[in-house]
């Protein structure tokens, strides 16, 4: 398959490499159909992450349609899914208690000394971020696996389009938790510092969370023009 | 000794000195023949000793052992992997055994790696069992012994570390995580 492979500091390329296989009961193989480039791709892009190793495939904002499918996966081939960036197993103490980001198990073990050093305490899996986080093939590629494929992948409905559903795989609820955190209760006055996506993300979120009003704050005209179509 | 000022665990310290005597006490083997690690794992004690009891079950989880063939109720024939494809072997023998709580094992006369290890399960409440691996070792004398030697302090504390990890992914999970795409590199990691 093509793939864009991270290969050193402002040097990314799209290399034909292995198509991915089906390696653990729960995976899935996804063939993308979108995905986004995040900002925090950029520190990647920039060198700025440690532990990139040359040839990772990058991408962890993406979507696609179920190929192929492990005896235990729950999902189906020739569904359309979104794909949440955080690999997690669904079933230790944190997955338990909804703290994806915690878990224990999505994260290869030989890699969770990094984190443990880093931070004393190891983080989840990632796509296509590091080998911090795992260490994982992502999805700016034709193909990828996924791993605990029945916890993550939301399936699509029909009649939505990709372009209506892919933010969820982190940047819509980057922008959500934002609100989330700020305690917007109804008829709330909410200022958004940055409307850069993740900041119109929030303006969006606060509205649905009750605001009544909400102010923009940003340096680029054509963002403000953007924050101004949603109410701002 | 410069003290702390909160809570963090000290290997995210702000003081350089303190966070690398830390990061070092977790990850560098201490001395060289005997380790300890302890993990919680999200499961049922006597579920976990069970698993851990039928010997054939470890090479699922322990990427160095080949195999481990069952002899009796309490002796088995470990295969181990070494250095340019060559394997070190022994017999271990259950030494103590106390149902869904310990098992210890020691290696028989004429080991490659003579060792000994005990395995304890412990109940955490809600956060299931906690369990603890204690291994000890002495690598012989001699260019053999250089070799398996290598192998066994490559890291010895790391690799106990990451093989308890491995079991609860197994135990939790059902699976053992790896970030290979095809089974030609899963089986490249594991050589």
């Amino acid at each position: 398959m093509r793939a864009l492979t991270w290969h050193g500091k402002h040097d990314v390329r799209v290399d034909t490499v292995d198509d991915p296989e089906i390696l653990n009961p729960r995976d899935a193989i996804i063939r993308i159909t979108s995905t986004a480039i995040c900002g925090s791709d950029l520190h990647l892009y920039d060198g700025y992450i440690p532990t990139m190793q040359a040839g990772d495939i990058l991408g962890h904002e993406f979507m696609g349609e179920v190929v192929e499918t492990g005896p235990g996966s729950t999902l189906q081939k020739g569904q359309r899914v979104v794909v949440p960036f955080t690999i997690a197993c669904g079933s230790c103490y944190h997955c338990g208690k909804h703290q994806y980001s915690a878990c224990d198990n999505g994260n290869p073990a030989d890699n969770q000394d990094i984190g443990q050093e880093m931070y004393g305490q190891p983080m989840s899996g990632l796509f296509g971020y590091s080998h911090l986080t795992g260490g994982y093939a992502g999805g700016q590629a034709e193909y990828v696996r996924v791993p605990f494929s029945d916890v993550g992948p939301i399936v699509v409905p029909d009649g939505l389009d990709d372009d209506e559903v892919l933010f969820l795989s982190d940047i819509l609820p980057t922008g959500w938790q934002a609100a989330e955190n700020a305690d917007i209760e109804p008829g709330d006055t909410v200022a958004v510092w940055g409307c850069g996506p993740v900041g119109l993300f929030a303006v969006q979120s606060a509205f649905l969370m009750g605001a009544h009003r909400v102010i923009a704050i940003d340096h680029f005209p054509h963002r403000l023009e953007l924050a101004k179509k949603f109410r701002c | 000794m410069t003290m702390a000022t909160d809570d963090a665990p000290p290997t995210t310290s702000k003081l350089n000195e303190e966070r690398a005597s830390a990061i070092a006490a977790v990850t560098l083997p201490k001395g060289d023949d005997l380790i300890g690690r302890a993990v919680t794992i999200n499961r049922p004690r006597d579920e976990l000793f069970a698993y851990w009891r039928d010997f054939s079950n470890l090479p699922s989880f322990m990427d160095n052992v080949e195999r481990i063939d069952i002899l009796s109720a309490t002796t088995s024939h470990w295969v181990v992997k070494a250095p340019a494809g060559r394997t070190v072997e022994w017999d271990a023998k259950i030494t103590e055994e106390k149902a869904g709580e310990l098992i210890a094992w020691t290696s028989g006369e004429g080991s490659d790696v003579p060792n000994s290890g005990r395995i304890e399960f412990r109940d955490a409440g809600a956060r299931g069992t906690i369990v603890t691996a204690t291994i000890a070792y002495d690598p012989p004398a001699g260019m053999v012994g250089k070799v398996i030697a290598k192998l066994f302090q490559r890291e010895p504390a790391m690799q106990a570390r990451r093989d308890l990890r491995r079991f609860k992914q197994l135990m939790e999970t059902g699976e053992v995580a790896t970030a290979a795409w095809t089974q030609k590199q899963r089986d490249e990691e594991k050589a």
